[in-house]
């Protein structure tokens, strides 16, 4: 039987899998699939609990998220893009231009 | 939900300014509307308000709420009561020939009014707040756009200098009086900001002794900072003197009474033991205030600095009625703050328009002036003569009675306070020696007195002052209606 | 309802010639005469109707704990004063028509000097200690103004500015005067009060009842009497006077010989009752009043312009009324006071004819007068006569009766008058001598000759004052103005103390005569004969000194030195100190912002997991 543990196991690995990925890579585009992940891992908590709990205000707020995540990809990539045509790279090493 | 016209004259400016953020910053001739239209709607609510407020019924008037954060009592909740109505009146004046004053200001213009048109509702709203989470809100509301307003449109080469010094006493001010504030929210008991209630609640139950001995000098020091209370008074002359024009005009005549009508509200009307405690000390301070400003002022070479250290010479009559915590002089202080906000404008406004020509403000590239430019001088001179408590004016009104008030309980800084009259009258008359009398100054040459609509901002600030000053009756009754409930509870509380 | 007309009507001139009249000088001008002449008219109406009245007034300031009302109180004393405001000052109003004929700012000197007419008007009037010290200011105001008319010129800006300052510095004490006054009315629990009829009943019962000490009353008076001592140009502050003759003559001849500088004894005699009551404080008042009067009147001997000498002798006069104060007699002060009047303002418009045609103040300049200007001559010879206490001029009787007065009460201060009285006559008699007796000494030394021969008299307007002043001047001894004020009959002359004093004005007319009657005199015969003495009168005492010492003392010494502590000592230090501070440790904290993204969300990984580890843990 799969139970509530079991979803946040899975939900936990993909958060630390996430989190592993966010401080890691060097490539831009991977951080930011590594936050996508970091967000979908609290998605399925949301989820689980909504479905085990029998309410859905866990589900809304899926909704919430799902349409911040997307927002989010939409300037980020957007960003990303930029950032290569200014300065050639997608490593995060090379773009440290915003410190003291 | 409807809003009245206190909610109205208040938020006019800065819908007026959020108004601007859409308007192409060429469009000059439109932004000047907006921005003359937001005020002349403060301005003539402020008069309407004042006009309409019933003196036979006191209390808080023109009442608007709107629950915000229940939990906390934080609530939007504004209206009048006597010393509001009079204090909005200013404000309206000063804010409605503040912004046509501004219209002077040729870079960046859009950007100016946006700013100052915030100011302008900081100003209003802290007058009218009865919720002491938006008395504080409204109070950095205020004080912030000063900041890029000296900073961006500033003059002098101290400009950065006195604008960073400016904005940190001031901030540090605040930061002391929000300790007492947040004190004074659980010291009260009542789980709610909502002033009228706390009112109610000490007229019960007066706050603990022990409470009331450390944040009241929290609370005198953090808003005397903004009211010069002297030894914090070094950034005014300086700011002044940097502030375009039209900045100073508000800043002297309005924001310096935003620290004292904190100071009545919440020290003198809230905690009144603890003013008894403190306020012989800030007698002192008000005689030092008044003489050793004054004598400062009489050394300074630039017009502004002397407007400015005049500015905090004068505050001390303001401290010194505070100290007194009687009717009479706390009548009066409310009085000369009422004045005082109109002359020091004038003041500011006449020395800004004769500088946008001559481009100096030095005492010895002025001099002469009187022939070249007829009605600015006589102004100048007539504002000269009230900053020097000559009756007439409503300053001579409100010294007098705060004379009266201090003379039984502090008569050695009485006898100071009219000897600072004498100091006053001295550089004043040197000042007016030095630029308007005598052979005229080469850089005079191409002076043009003020015409037409120019001479609006300054006519109308002469007859408010002129009012008051020939017929008190017109706001005295009012202020009274006003100070009533704190005077009763401080002689409850004694 | 009179009264307020008789006040407001100069003021109404006033507003209407500031908002109208600025370009328009003939208008001005005529509404200025209109409006005095109202005054005067209402004035004389107000005189054959006996109408003296004690009204309340109208509440002007009204807060808890305080009441100031605007009211007037007429008796004797505002009506006789009253007169001679409205009737000197219609003179001189129409004497300045075409005294200041083509002045640039016409319309500016008619509305200042109605201005000045509303405030001495005010002074008169009030019935209250308050009322009155705002109508004190606004007169300060307008001599200020006028005083400082020709303000290009940096000598007439700076005398407008002395006086208005020394004469702030004077009311510096009296505004506390006025304080304690209001104090010392509430001893006995009463509601305090500024109101004269009110002070005047209740201060002597409660000096009587032992409710206020005797010392009290004392300080009371002597600070009210710093007052005086500024705008009555009484010794150590008499400074300002002299130079007031910056303005322009009209000016001078009402405000500062006629009107004005007898405010303070007009205040004295309004507020007698405090000085009555306090025999220290009246000591103190006759001795700076023969102080002033001495000093005065030896200063008034060197001068050699004919406006300075007119100024020192006013200043002399004054000291007279102010002993005549101080020796318990306010009915002799007014009465010298209307004389001093009448006769000063006459002198001073006759100097202002000459200078008109002369165009110039050295006496040693003028001359020959009676054959070019016969008019303003012989007035002017009037003028010195009832000056100098000639009988049956008027100055002869009212300064017959202040040294009567001296006589039973001092006999020091009587001597002193009567040394003065002497002095008086002698520097009257130098200037009429030289002026106007004597030869034209002006082609001696004087480029502008022609215009110089063209001199004549004044145009009517300005003679017909001349004329009525002199008049007055002549019968003012048979007015009946003491029995007037006191209500009693005056008393006989005494005939010891009237030989006396027309001995001493008779021995200075001689010894003036022996002196100055030479034709061939250019110079002042006594610089040689006094030397050093001569010399330090010629430098006034060194008293202007003296006082700038005081003034740079204060301005230049202490000034200075809080205005450094200002700038490099208050919290500056501290607040600067305080941002040095923080910017430093700021620059140690910046050496953690590397830049790189993923290094911040490190720490903040780090930080999370720390949070809920510590959360986990408590539980």
């Amino acid at each position: 039987m799969i139970g509530l543990h079991h979803y946040l196991i899975v939900s936990a690995a993909l958060f630390v899998i996430g989190l592993f990925g966010l401080l890691v890579r060097r490539n831009i585009l991977m951080v930011l699939l590594s936050m996508e992940l970091i967000l979908n891992a609290a998605n399925l908590s949301f989820v689980s609990f909504s479905s085990f709990r029998g309410e859905l205000t866990g589900q809304a707020v899926v909704f919430f998220t799902m349409i911040v995540a997307a927002a989010e990809v939409t300037v980020g990539l957007a960003m990303v893009v930029l950032l290569y045509r200014k300065k050639r790279t997608t490593n995060t090493e090379d773009l440290r231009s915003m410190k003291w | 939900m409807s809003l009245g016209p206190v909610s109205i004259l208040m938020l006019a400016p800065a819908l007026g300014a959020c108004l601007l953020l859409f308007v192409p910053k060429d469009r000059i001739k439109l932004i000047h509307a907006i921005g003359l239209i937001a005020a002349s709607i403060s301005f003539l609510l402020s008069i309407f308000v004042f006009w309409q407020y019933d003196r036979a019924a006191a209390g808080y008037q023109f009442v608007d709420r709107v629950e915000w954060v229940p939990s906390l009592g934080i609530a939007y909740h504004v209206g009048v009561d006597g010393i509001s109505a009079v204090l909005l009146l200013m404000t309206g004046f000063l804010a409605f020939s503040g912004v046509l004053v501004s219209m002077s200001v040729k870079k960046r213009v859009k950007e100016y009014f946006i700013f100052y048109l915030f100011l302008i509702s900081g100003c209003l709203g802290t007058f009218c707040a009865l919720n002491i989470f938006f008395i504080y809100f409204f109070y950095e509301t205020a004080v912030v756009p000063v900041f890029p307003l000296i900073g961006v449109w500033g003059s002098g080469e101290k400009k950065d200098y006195a604008t960073m010094k400016l904005t940190l006493y001031l901030t540090l001010g605040a930061v002391l009086a929000l300790v007492a504030i947040l004190g004074l929210y659980f010291a009260a008991g009542v789980n709610t900001f909502d002033l009228p209630a706390i009112e109610q609640a000490v007229r019960a139950n007066p706050l603990p002794l022990d409470f009331q001995r450390w944040a009241f000098p929290l609370l005198m020091v953090g808003f005397g900072v903004i009211l010069t209370l002297w030894p914090f008074h070094t950034w005014s002359p300086m700011g002044y003197a940097a502030a375009p024009t039209s900045v100073s005009m508000l800043h002297a005549g309005v924001l310096k009474k935003l620290g004292a009508y904190a100071i009545i509200r919440l020290g003198l009307g809230l905690m009144p033991a603890g003013a008894a405690m403190w306020m012989p000390i800030v007698a002192w301070i008000a005689a030092i205030n008044m003489l050793y400003c004054g004598l400062v002022a009489f050394t300074q070479k630039d017009l502004k600095y002397i407007l400015g250290y005049s500015s905090c010479s004068h505050m001390g009559y303001i401290l010194l009625g505070l100290a007194c915590m009687t009717p009479l002089a706390l009548n009066g202080t409310l009085f000369f703050m009422f004045a005082h906000g109109l002359m020091a404008a004038l003041g500011f406004a006449l020395v800004g328009f004769i500088y946008d020509q001559t481009h100096t403000r030095m005492l010895k590239d002025w001099g002469g002036f009187g022939k070249k430019v007829p009605f600015v001088s006589v102004l100048f001179i007539m504002t000269a003569m009230a900053s020097a408590g000559l009756p007439g004016f409503g300053n001579f009104i409100g010294e007098m009675m705060i004379l009266m008030g201090a003379w039984d309980k502090y008569r050695i800084q009485a006898v100071l306070a009219v000897l600072g009259l004498v100091v006053t009258a001295g550089y004043m008359l040197k000042t007016v020696r030095g630029t308007m009398q005598g052979p005229l100054n080469p850089s005079g040459n191409d002076l043009k007195d003020a015409t037409g609509i120019q001479k609006l901002p300054y006519a109308l600030l002469l007859a408010g002052l002129l009012a008051v000053g020939l017929l008190p009756s017109i706001i005295l009754p009012t202020i009274e209606t006003g100070t009533r409930p704190i005077l009763e509870r401080i002689s409850h509380e004694s | 309802m009179v009264a307020h007309i008789i006040l407001f009507a100069p003021l109404t001139a006033a507003v209407f010639i500031t908002f109208f009249g600025l370009r328009r000088p003939k208008l001005s001008a005529g509404v200025a005469l209109a409006g005095i002449l109202l005054s005067l008219a209402l004035s004389t109406f107000m005189f054959w109707s006996n109408a003296f009245e004690v009204r309340g007034g109208d509440a002007w300031i009204q807060a808890p704990g305080l009441l100031v009302q605007f009211g007037f109180l007429i008796d004797p004393l505002s009506l006789l004063m009253l007169l001679i405001v409205t009737g000197v000052g219609s003179c001189v109003f129409l004497y300045s028509i075409s005294y200041m004929k083509g002045d640039t700012s016409y319309a500016r000197y008619f509305a200042s000097l109605s201005l000045f007419a509303f405030s001495m008007i005010g002074i008169v009037l009030s019935n209250n200690f308050l009322m009155l010290f705002v109508f004190w200011e606004l007169v300060a105001v307008s001599s200020y103004l006028l005083i400082g008319f020709w303000f290009e010129k940096p000598s007439a800006a700076d005398a407008g500015n002395k006086a208005f300052i020394v004469n702030r510095l004077a009311d510096f004490g009296f505004l506390l005067g006025i304080l304690y006054v209001w104090m010392l009315s509430g001893a006995a629990g009463t509601e305090r009060t500024f109101n004269f009829a009110e002070l005047a009943r209740r201060l002597p019962e409660y000096l009587q009842n032992g409710t206020i000490a005797p010392a009290a009353m004392t300080i009371a008076a002597l600070l009210v009497f710093c007052g005086v001592v500024g705008k009555s140009a009484q010794f150590p502050l008499y400074i300002w006077l002299p130079d007031a003759m910056e303005g322009p003559t009209p000016v001078s001849a009402l405000i500062h010989a006629a009107t004005m500088v007898a405010a303070g004894v007009y205040l004295m005699t309004r507020s007698f009752f405090l000085v009555s009551a306090s025999p220290e404080a009246l000591a103190v008042i006759a001795n700076i009043g023969a102080i002033t009067a001495l000093l005065a009147g030896m200063l008034a001997v060197v001068q050699n312009d004919i406006k300075k000498i007119l100024a020192y002798s006013t200043v002399s006069q004054l000291g007279y009324m102010v002993v005549a104060l101080g020796l318990g007699s306010s009915t002799a002060a007014m009465y010298h006071l209307s004389t001093h009047a009448f006769f000063k303002a006459l002198l001073f418009l006759g100097a202002g004819a000459m200078i008109h045609g002369l165009h110039t103040q050295d006496i040693w300049e003028m001359g020959g007068l009676f054959k070019k200007m016969p008019v303003t001559a012989a007035t002017f010879l009037i003028g010195t006569a009832a000056l100098c206490g000639i009988p049956p001029l008027s100055g002869f009787f009212s300064k017959d009766e202040i040294l009567h007065l001296a006589l039973e009460h001092n006999k020091l201060i009587f001597g002193v008058m009567l040394f003065t009285a002497s002095l008086t006559a002698f520097y009257m008699t130098r200037a009429l001598w030289i002026a106007v007796l004597g030869p034209d000494r002006a082609h001696g030394h004087k480029k502008n000759d022609h215009e110089h021969g063209n001199a004549h008299d004044a145009p009517f307007a300005m003679k017909l004052p001349l004329i009525l002043l002199a008049i007055l001047s002549m019968i003012g001894g048979f007015l009946g103005i003491p029995t007037f004020l006191s209500g009693e009959h005056a008393e006989p002359l005494n005939m010891t103390v009237a030989a006396t004093s027309v001995g001493a004005a008779v021995f200075g007319i001689v010894f003036g005569t022996m002196l100055y009657s030479k034709k061939s005199l250019v110079h002042d015969p006594l610089k040689r004969s006094l030397g050093t003495f001569y010399q330090f009168v010629v430098k006034k005492y060194y008293l202007d000194e003296f006082f700038v010492w005081l003034a740079g003392l204060f301005q230049n010494a202490l000034a200075r030195v809080f205005f450094w502590f200002d700038t490099n000592v208050v919290i500056d230090r501290g607040v600067n100190g305080a941002a040095s501070v923080t910017s430093s440790f700021g620059s140690l904290l910046r050496r953690a912002q590397t830049g790189v993204v993923q290094s911040y969300a490190m720490v903040f990984a780090i930080g999370i997991v720390a949070i809920v580890y510590f959360l986990l843990m408590r539980s």
